[in-house]
């Protein structure tokens, strides 16, 4: 498992992080890009640091973060697959497939798994209609999925 | 009477000048290019359905009710956010848009509680409104289904995941996440209106809430209770708790807030004589319709338990108080004052007008002085606050006072804030400025601190000047040496306006070496190019204004530092214009009133001098007396008379000098030898521990009057409920001269507005029937300006020509040293109101409730202090104690601390110095060391004793 860094590290990291890009046009999303893949998620503490330094309010901060789901609230598990659950997938069989994979992981939408191997997160449409159903596995889009690529995925993340 | 209904036109006026012209359903409306087709349509009377637009923030166009078809145009477009076009025909009620407005609101509801008739908002909420405006009969998604409703689902009974409870932790309102229907209106308005920014939207979609902070409960985040997210919401889900427990009110009047010199206008909003809440006016011309937690929620003083409400009397300031009847309390006074009088001389009694009173009470007050006592001992609070404006503004501009109105500010390119934190202290006004900033108008800040206001979210001050506190004038006359050698200066202005020798010789002072920023740095610590670069901003930058305050004028040299702005503005040309100008931000809702009513022992009403033959004579004639033509004395002159022991008795209408007076050990002294002090206030002050005799004080609730606010306006204040105490000030007052045998028979104010128009020039056209009819009015209103005077010195200065006045920097006598090596100063948060009486004793305390000292952290270790510990802050005056708060918004070398708090006593520490030209005390500077300490000093204590001795009254339980 990741290692939860110190929260002055998180504060010391996020100044840098903020100093390098504060003068881009518009810095918040690069910022919270930059912490996320540093950290793997955009720490709660890292905010007021954003905030003050930006002369944004926490506020306003706290609604950028949330709005996208992208950014996530604690690190996400060594292997990410992102179901797509929209219209499209949903029509060529999605709903068994979304209910076959969360039964292979031993996991919900939105969860981790206990030993951090894979984090489950359920989206809305990857372009790949004409491939439907279709994923994201590590950032890599995968199309026609059936039961077999389902079983091969889990246990690959799994491994 | 009734209750007053503001119109929401639902988008802020526009304000250009090309007119539009338009149909909306067959009626031709003709309104300013660039307004929205929803305040066209309200303007011919037509209102169209709306839930997320209200007329003081923006149109934001998410709540789908308002659309509208448009002839020509496809689709359904909103008319909160399509602007009008010329020949434009608008359909605002078709089968179309019916049907879709149903579908919205069916919506809405589908995610809404049915419980209006237990709902606090019932009567007063706009989605209950919508919901008759658009037909609803019924919502066919029922709740079963997702929602934000119910603590659980009603299909499986499992705990409902997106249901909120209540947040309950500001004091005054809450937030019912239920009831949200995410207009977004509360967020806009803590963005536009108020600045804070303290709420947002998190999340998307069906997730999306309201958030205080970050997903954090109210009290928690940087909301600073203004109230107007609250007064936003179209539902209950952000109510007053006042409402809440009362109900809805029934009638409203309109007012003017008793705190801040902002002047704010108020609806008092009632139901029978209960004051159910008070909502911002939006017609009321200082404040546009926005309020700060003090305005808006702190009145419940007025009905605290401790408010006296009785008459009492005592021999000894030792002995318990005794409750009399009002007859006994007058009789006893004017007696004992003619005793003393008979006993010392006619000079041995005074008076000391109040400013948190209103102009017709403290015309009363010192009319009882001067032509009942016979003398000109009268003095008020402003000797401690801004008569360095009146006098340095008098000698350079003419007039004792701002030269704008707030409205100027939205013109204002360059805003520069001189020893003011608007933030905490004017704070309506400070909304107002930053909304200026966030349009991109430039902030310079000259204040030792790195206060809220020079950090405050999207309104970053550009250049902060964090002076040594006590180098005001260096500082300022280092911008001008910028000005003047850089070629800054507006020639033309100055070649019309002012007089040009007069300009040549003080830019041949100002020329001097000595003046640069280079020189400057060492005095005052800002770099030079810090200096240089507001100087060049101010200069150049457009529209330059000045705003002002205690930071200022509370110095050894405060009238020097007023003329040295005043040269600013004259020396770049902005005077006389919106936009532009100097402007003293005043401490007290009615400090501008109390001075230009005569409060000064030098001047009658309207600033003229004593000695002025002509004036006397006016008086004299309407009076029946012959007035003294010698000037009294001053209130440290009587403080001193009284040590010396020929100053005996005086009259004290609602002011705390004990407290909020500087060298609380001298002002005890000189009240202790006094031997009668009769103190007229709403509390048992500190200053009532050495009073003879309590005259119990009226709220601004309880009385009608006028107050006159930082720009000059005269607002009314009107009676919403009876005296509780069973007078109004003016009445007591009235009563008291009656006693002493003044033959004075007024049945109303307004009576005293009338002779105050009779006799003073600068308020020659203003009667309540005019203030009525206008609203408010600023003086001057004569017969040049019937309807007042927004801006001063349009076309030529009142004084003729604008007068250069060469300011020299003189350092304060309070230096540090060895014993003393820190600088103190002093200084307001937003929460509390000047001495606390009031905003003590209201739920205000959550976010203060005591005086701490702010240190850096370099001083902070050097002592061993740490953040919260009790520390001893020592002077050459005296010692107090209280806790330390670390934090680097001070420099080092400079600590700060608060006057709310009667038991930190921070008076105690500040000097006898003041200003050399108006006795305005110096609170902003005092040499002091803070050390460690375990508890409260020994004056604390034995003050903490005395106190309980002094207030005992007989008959009464103890009062704590």
């Amino acid at each position: 498992m990741t290692m939860q860094p110190a929260s002055t590290d998180i504060a010391a990291r996020t100044a840098a992080v903020v100093a390098e890009r504060r003068n881009l046009e518009g810095p918040l999303l690069p910022i919270l890009h930059e912490l996320q893949a540093e950290f793997g998620h955009v720490p709660q503490e890292a905010l007021p640091v954003i905030a003050e330094a930006l002369n944004l309010s926490k506020a306003e901060v706290h609604g950028v973060v949330t709005f996208y789901h992208d950014f996530r609230k604690e690190p996400a598990g060594r292997h990410v697959i992102k179901l797509c659950r929209a219209e499209a997938c949903q029509s060529m069989g999605g709903d068994a497939l979304a209910a076959r994979l969360q039964a292979l992981l031993g996991i919900g939408f939105h969860e981790t798994a206990k030993d951090g191997s894979v984090t489950l997160d359920a989206v809305y449409c990857l372009g790949l209609c004409a491939c439907a159903p279709a994923a994201l596995v590590d950032g890599d889009p995968v199309g026609r999925l059936d039961e077999e690529t389902l079983e091969a995925i889990a246990a690959e993340v799994r491994s | 009477m009734g209750l007053i209904h503001e119109i929401d036109y639902g988008t802020p006026a526009s304000k250009a000048e090309r007119q539009v012209t338009l149909t909306v359903d067959g009626f031709t409306v003709t309104v300013p290019e660039g307004t929205s087709i929803m305040r066209a349509s309200m303007e011919a009377g037509i209102q169209i359905p709306k839930l997320c637009a209200t007329d003081m923030v923006d149109a934001f166009g998410s709540c789908r009710l308002c659309l509208v078809e448009i002839e020509g145009r496809p689709g359904t477009p909103s008319s909160c956010t399509t602007p009008v076009a010329p020949g434009m025909v608008v359909k605002t009620q078709t089968e179309r848009l019916k049907q879709i407005r149903r579908g919205v609101m069916e919506l809405y509801i589908s995610d809404h509680p049915l419980d209006c008739l237990t709902c606090a908002a019932n009567g007063d909420c706009e989605l209950q409104d919508m919901a008759g405006a658009v037909g609803l009969r019924d919502v066919r998604y029922g709740y079963d289904g997702d929602n934000h409703v119910f603590t659980r689902n009603r299909a499986d009974g499992a705990e409902n995941f997106r249901w909120m409870a209540k947040d309950e932790s500001n004091p005054y309102f809450t937030y019912d996440p239920s009831k949200c229907i995410v207009c977004s209106r509360c967020v806009r308005a803590c963005e536009e209106v108020q600045g804070t920014f303290a709420l947002t939207i998190e999340g998307r979609g069906f997730d999306s809430r309201v958030s205080p902070g970050m997903h954090q409960p109210f009290l928690d985040s940087e909301c600073v209770s203004c109230g107007a997210c609250v007064q936003a919401c179209p539902t209950a889900t952000l109510t007053e708790k006042s409402v809440i427990q009362i109900g809805q009110p029934e009638h409203s009047v309109v007012t003017t807030c008793a705190y801040c010199g902002v002047g704010c206008s108020f609806k008092a909003e009632m139901r029978g004589d209960e004051l159910v809440r008070m909502v911002p006016w939006k017609d009321g011309k200082a404040n546009r319709g926005h309020s700060c937690v003090k305005g808006r929620f702190a009145y419940g003083y007025a009905t605290h338990k401790e408010r006296i409400l009785n008459p009492m009397i005592r021999e000894k300031i030792t002995d318990p108080w005794r409750e009399v009847t009002w007859d006994e309390a007058f009789a006893h006074v004017a007696k004992e004052f003619r005793r003393i009088q008979y006993q010392y001389g006619r000079g041995s009694i005074g008076g000391i007008t109040s400013s948190r009173c209103t102009n017709e009470e403290t015309y009363l007050v010192q009319k009882l002085i001067r032509q009942g006592f016979g003398n000109n001992n009268v003095d008020t609070c402003a000797r401690v606050c801004h008569s360095p404006t009146g006098y340095g503004l008098g000698q350079t501009y003419g007039t004792s006072a701002g030269t704008q109105d707030f409205d100027s500010v939205e013109d204002a390119d360059v805003i520069m804030v001189i020893g003011a934190n608007p933030s905490a202290a004017h704070p309506v006004f400070a909304s107002r400025m930053k909304k200026r900033i966030r349009q991109g108008a430039k902030l310079i800040v000259l204040d030792p601190r790195r206060t809220e206001t020079v950090t405050s979210v999207h309104a970053k001050a550009d250049y902060h000047l964090a002076l040594k506190p006590g180098t005001n004038v260096a500082v300022v006359t280092a911008l001008a040496h910028v000005i003047v050698t850089e070629g800054l200066f507006d020639e033309a202005f100055i070649r019309e306006r002012c007089d040009w020798s007069e300009f040549e010789d003080w830019a041949a002072f100002v020329a001097q070496p000595h003046h640069s920023p280079e020189a400057v740095e060492k005095i005052s610590g800002v770099p030079a190019e810090t200096i240089r670069g507001a100087a060049r901003l101010y200069a150049t930058g457009g529209n330059g204004a000045i705003y002002y305050g205690l930071g200022v004028t509370e110095h050894s040299q405060g009238s020097t530092t007023v003329m040295a702005i005043a040269n600013l503005a004259m020396a770049t040309g902005n005077i006389g214009r919106p936009g532009v100008g100097v402007n003293p931000l005043r401490g007290q809702n009615n400090v501008q009133g109390s001075c230009d009513m005569g409060s000064f022992p030098h001047e009658f009403p309207g600033y003229r001098h004593v000695a002025t033959d002509a004036v006397r004579d006016i008086f004299e004639k309407l009076w029946g007396v012959t007035l003294d033509s010698e000037p009294g004395l001053r209130i440290p002159n009587m403080l001193d008379a009284a040590v010396e022991g020929s100053f005996k008795g005086i009259y004290i209408q609602g002011e705390d000098i004990l407290q909020s007076d500087p060298d609380t050990h001298h002002v005890s002294a000189g009240l202790a030898a006094m031997e009668c002090v009769v103190v007229h206030d709403l509390f048992l002050n500190e200053t009532a521990n050495y009073a003879h005799v309590f005259l119990p004080g009226s709220t601004f609730l309880e009385k009608d009057g006028t107050f006159t606010n930082a720009e000059r306006r005269i607002n009314r204040v009107r009676k919403v409920m009876a005296p509780k105490n069973g007078l109004a000030d003016w009445e007591v007052t009235q009563k008291l001269a009656q006693a002493m045998g003044l033959a004075w028979n007024y049945t109303h104010p307004s009576q005293v507005m009338d002779e105050i128009a009779m006799t003073t020039p600068s308020f020659q056209k203003v009667s309540y029937e005019l203030l009525d009819r206008l609203g408010s009015v600023q003086w001057p209103c004569n017969e040049k300006a019937p309807e007042g005077t927004p801006i001063m010195h349009i076309g030529g200065f009142v004084r003729g020509k604008g007068k250069f006045i060469r300011t020299e920097y003189v350092a304060t006598d309070e230096k540090t040293g060895p014993r003393f090596p820190l600088l103190l100063t002093t200084g307001r948060i937003l929460s509390q109101y000047n001495v606390g009486a009031q905003t003590r004793r209201t739920d205000n305390v959550i976010w203060h409730a005591e005086d701490v000292l702010e240190i850096h952290p370099h001083d902070a270790e050097q002592r061993g202090v740490r953040d919260g510990d009790w520390v001893r802050l020592k002077s050459r005056s005296g010692e107090t104690t209280l806790r330390a708060q670390i934090t680097d918004r001070v420099s080092p070398g400079v600590v700060y601390t608060t006057f709310h708090h009667p038991d930190t006593q921070a008076n105690v520490v500040t000097t006898d110095l003041s200003d050399w030209a108006t006795n305005c005390p110096e609170y902003k500077v005092t040499a002091v060391q803070v050390s460690p300490s375990n508890g409260p000093s020994e004056w604390q204590e034995e003050y903490e004793a005395l106190s309980k001795r002094a207030r005992r009254i007989e008959g009464h339980m103890a009062a704590e």
